[in-house]
């Protein structure tokens, strides 16, 4: 009961005018510098920071403008989905596996439908996050702080093993995608060691900083894909179907039940990856996709356009995000970039985050959570409203189009990295993207394994200092162990049912194996 | 295709072995570590070594790629079967076009920077190879890098680089800043 | 300032560039590339967004300071970027003890610190040894029995490989007979984490990082690793009353790129003396422990040379460098 009451009073506070009006115009940039492409809610976040000290000085408090830069980090996560959508290139990180089923949409001409997917999915994967939050703070963090590394490493071989059957038929070519994804996150700086490896053709300026994901990401998307569709389509794209009026907009939310299944997953499990150390919304995304898949009864319709494929990623992420704080504001440890910035704002001014931020600063923490609920449902209204105008972009001529797709590839990767290399290096992997396209060999995993690597090799590699090299530590711990087994059946399950058909078909032929 | 597919299995099985061998180099400053000292599961009690992790994936990508040729020689993936070209004339001819003006494109931002580059480019991707008329091409080439210019520089504070032309744009700075 | 006045001081600006006049007083013409040796989060970019935050908030510069973090290869990555970068007087960096290693550890890297312009030391950070407090060590000796008794079972966390706190760790083993393991993690922040979890024993994180664990009672201070005991941990005893001579801090310094004109130099030590003195600066120094007076030009790069020397020595001894 205590919790309704603190949370009434906080959603009270958080619209009174000024922080409403702060929410809007948070949601609103958020939206933009999401939907840009390499830009994320980080850059939206960081850049405002110095903002939020003159907002802090009119309104005399640290709510204020903690709400501002939620709220521009929920419209980040709102307009990560539009690019992915509209245009193909993910538009921060935590979208790349919106493109997965988003993009085929949007080419049969139903950018529209994916759209209100998009966002009603991301509402709700939002507003559930927000209430197992408002529950369940402080017992949550205490769970995170259960998962050390070896737990890390357990539940990213899960991840993998969900993602089994991503690339199609060819296990081979999948297995060459997955496998030089998580080579190439290797490259650069080694942690542990504490020095350099795989500088390619011993190239310090290219190398030395390593191949960051969005680099793979946007080069695959932003630059092989739109080659593909080029040489299949000789810019004979139309896509005059994409339009939509408000009415039409009404009517997909209504038919949103086509994917409360995806929606379900995606809110639940982004919101569990979102509160685990080193974790975040981009791992989330991408879990709640695969696990998507997995339990669907049509497998063959993911990465065709199906709408659960949409909704799974987008709802994770938003619920992810949310899940994020909860470390950042009950530990005073950021689960991502973006929560890393908020927490060195919040320390600025004159907060101290961790474990004792719920009892000494109830007047912070109580209206910050009564806006996410506020900001969520903003978002969801001004998303909705611009549908409409995001359709627009889509009706320009596709000779124009993609030259406009390629210049925002290549200023995105600089804006996200600030450095020229990525720039060639995006259009080197774009190019031979294109190039294997043709020719079968899934894409999807690799983005994949760049973003999981990083996190994988790591806790791998600290599991097994702790362990002095026995692998048997995955198994014996009492959280990562049942987690390590499961994700070990999920991986050999296809392998068993391929040897049943194998013996089934030479049953019939008469012959034995 | 049959061809192509071969040509790529073998150049990613090289590629794998290169980074094999990449992987076993020891640390930069230790010039006298032997190779592949650094791929073993538990060294000196530390754990794995640097070259662990992508050694084994390397080797594991070259057996994949294997597989790949057996695939091919045994005619069971779908490129091995196919007859079509790889790249037909038509395809090869966009290929030149869009991907040499996506290389001219980066090459000149180290000229021009990124405003005269998008410039630039849009020109020739407008209205060399989209054929639009020449009042829409320069409505979309000057209207895109203003844009960006800002979007990035002034709102974002991400400032692109402008190469030789940065001196036009200081005055900009005085006025937005 | 209107619009008019500041399109025609543009124009003015634009005449100087043209004419590229050589300007007595350096003044920033454009936006100044402000690199962060380390990732977004930790200890070295919150200060840095905290200086970046009083530039702005007080006006103290006509360009604004754009931050980015540049962490790759333990900052290898901005030390390239400044001495590669096109405008020299232009590109500043926010810099911290991996400016000593780095170096040593990547001579590929071909880097002389004393290159790199001297603008200004702001503070050095502090460390001190934390475990948790179900382990039921209150003081610094019954640490050294546990620990000794656990051999390389006690677990020590620390931020990067042959960086700060495996320096330390080396020295508290070497010191008192441990064998304690040490695990580098990517950042301060996941170490405290980790202890308050209890998935390592002990840590040696920046007061900073620990603060918000320590006032919920979770992980305890056992000793500092200052020559005198800590304003804020009056209990604590230092190293030194343990008997050892040891000391060890983090420089939190802003550099300039090598080869940046005097006059850029002695105008960003200037901005950077007045964000040292300002309010906002000092309430967070005493907040987080913050030691070190100002440094700059000459003092500065004599400290450079003699921390420089000192990893040397460390590393060396180490063997994690030859």
């Amino acid at each position: 009961m205590d919790v309704l009451l603190h949370l009434a009073d906080g959603i009270l506070a958080a619209l009174a005018p000024i922080n409403l009006g702060l929410a809007f115009l948070g949601v609103v940039i958020g939206l933009f510098v999401g939907a840009m492409p390499g830009l994320g809610s980080v850059n939206g976040v960081a850049i405002l920071l110095p903002f939020t000290f003159v907002i802090q000085q009119i309104t005399g408090t640290a709510t204020s403008p903690m709400i501002f830069l939620a709220a521009i980090y929920y419209g980040a996560m709102y307009g990560g989905a539009i690019s992915s959508i509209t245009l193909g290139i993910p538009g921060a990180s935590t979208a790349v596996a919106t493109t997965f089923d988003g993009r085929p949409l949007a080419l049969k001409g139903e950018a529209g439908r994916a759209l209100v997917i998009a966002a009603v999915a991301s509402f709700i994967g939002g507003t559930v996050a927000n209430v197992v939050f408002t529950g369940a703070a402080p017992l949550l963090a205490s769970v995170a702080l259960k998962f050390g590394n070896p737990e890390i490493f357990a539940l990213m071989l899960l991840a993998f093993a969900t993602f089994v059957g991503l690339g199609g038929d060819d296990i081979p070519k999948t297995l060459i995608s997955i496998f030089f994804g998580l080579i190439v996150s290797a490259i650069g700086f080694d942690i542990i060691s504490g020095t350099p490896r795989l500088l390619l053709f011993d190239s310090t300026v290219w190398f030395s900083r390593g191949i960051q994901f969005l680099v793979l990401a946007i080069g695959v998307y932003g630059i092989g894909e739109m080659l593909w569709t080029i040489n299949s389509y000789r810019y004979d794209m139309k896509m005059t179907e994409a339009d939509i009026t408000m009415k039409e907009v009404g009517l997909s939310i209504l038919r949103f039940r086509e994917a409360w299944k995806g929606t379900a997953i995606g809110s639940l499990l982004g919101f569990f990856v979102g509160i685990l150390p080193a974790a975040g919304a981009t791992p989330g995304s991408l879990m709640a996709y695969g696990v998507a898949k997995m339990v669907s009864k049509d497998k063959s319709k993911f990465g065709k356009g199906q709408p659960d494929g949409v909704a799974a990623p987008e709802s994770a992420n938003n619920s992810a995000s949310t899940g994020a704080m909860l470390p950042m504001m009950t530990l005073g440890i950021p689960g991502s970039p973006t929560t890393a910035v908020l927490l060195a704002g919040m320390v600025i001014w004159g907060l101290q985050p961790g474990p004792r931020l719920f009892t000494d600063q109830p007047d912070f923490v109580w209206p910050l959570i009564g806006s996410f609920y506020v900001s969520n449902v903003i978002a969801v209204a001004v998303n909705l409203a611009f549908i409409p105008l995001f359709l627009w972009v889509l009706r320009m001529p596709f000779t124009i189009l993609a030259p406009l797709i390629f210049v925002l590839s290549v200023v995105g990767i600089y804006a996200a990295y600030q450095n020229i290399y990525d720039v060639w290096l995006m259009l080197f992997f774009g190019i031979g993207a294109f190039l294997l396209r043709i020719l079968d060999y899934p894409l999807a995993p690799a983005v994949l394994a760049i973003v999981l690597g990083p996190i994988a090799e790591p806790t791998l590699r600290q599991s097994l200092i702790l362990s002095d090299g026995s692998l048997s530590i995955f198994f014996t711990r009492p959280i990562a162990g049942p987690i390590t087994v499961v994700a070990i059946i999920l991986i050999l399950l296809p392998l068993f049912g391929l040897i049943r058909r194998k013996i089934k078909a030479s049953g019939r032929g008469g012959l034995t194996v | 295709m049959r061809l192509a597919e071969l040509v790529t299995a073998t150049a990613i099985a090289l590629l794998s072995v290169y980074l094999m061998w990449k992987s076993g180099e020891g640390p930069s400053w230790d010039p006298t570590a032997q190779r592949f000292a650094n791929i073993g599961i538990n060294i000196d009690g530390r754990g794995p070594g640097s070259g662990f992790w992508p050694f084994w994936l390397s080797a594991a990508m070259f057996l994949a790629s294997l597989a790949v040729i057996f695939n091919w020689a045994t005619r069971r993936s779908r490129p091995s079967r196919s007859d079509d070209q790889y790249l037909d004339a038509e395809g090869k001819k966009m290929l030149v076009q869009v991907g040499g003006g996506l290389f001219a494109f980066l090459g000149l931002i180290h000229f021009l920077g990124y405003y005269g580059a998008i410039f630039l480019f849009l020109i020739y991707s407008v209205y060399y190879i989209g054929r639009h008329k020449l009042r829409l091409t320069l409505a979309v080439s000057v209207a895109v890098p203003v844009f960006c210019f800002f979007f990035f520089d002034i709102a974002m504070r991400i400032v692109l680089p402008k190469g030789y032309l940065e001196p036009l744009f200081l005055p900009l700075y005085e006025i937005f800043y | 300032m209107n619009l008019v006045s500041k399109i025609s001081l543009g124009a003015a600006a634009l005449g100087f560039a043209v004419l590229a006049a050589p300007v007595q007083a350096f003044e920033p013409v454009k936006p100044i590339d402000f690199v962060i040796m380390a990732g977004q989060g930790g200890g070295a970019d919150r200060m840095a967004r905290l200086m970046q935050s009083i530039v702005e908030q007080n006006d103290m510069a006509g360009r604004p300071l754009v931050p980015t973090n540049k962490s790759g290869g333990s900052g290898a990555e901005a030390l390239l970027a400044l001495k590669n970068a096109t405008d020299k007087d232009h590109t500043i960096m926010v810099t911290l003890n991996s400016f000593f290693t780095t170096p040593l550890r990547q001579p590929g890297l071909e880097v002389d610190i004393l290159s790199y312009a001297p603008i200004g030391r702001m503070a050095e950070d502090t460390f001190v040894l934390w475990v948790h407090k179900n382990e039921g060590i209150n003081t610094f000796e019954e640490f050294v029995a546990e620990a000794k008794a656990r051999g390389s079972d006690w677990v020590m966390g620390g931020t990067g490989s042959a960086q700060e706190d495996e320096i330390i760790t080396n020295f508290l083993n070497g010191a008192f007979g441990l064998n304690m393991k040490y695990i580098p993690y990517s950042g301060g922040g996941a170490v405290a984490r980790d202890l308050a979890g209890e998935q390592i024993d002990s840590s040696v994180n920046n007061p900073s990082e620990a603060l918000g664990f320590y006032e919920s009672g979770d992980v305890i201070p056992l000793v500092a690793f200052t020559d005198e005991r800590l304003p804020f941990f009056p209990d604590v005893p230092t190293v030194r009353e343990k008997g050892v001579q040891f000391a060890y801090y983090m420089q939190r310094s802003v550099v300039g790129a090598p080869g940046m004109s005097e006059e850029a130099s002695a105008y960003y030590t200037d901005l950077f003396t007045r964000v040292f003195d300002s309010d906002e600066w000092q309430t967070y120094r005493n907040d987080k422990s913050l030691l070190g007076d100002f440094l700059s030009g000459e003092n500065l790069m004599t400290y450079w040379e003699v921390q420089r020397e000192r990893h040397e020595t460390i590393l060396k001894a180490s063997g994690d460098i030859k």
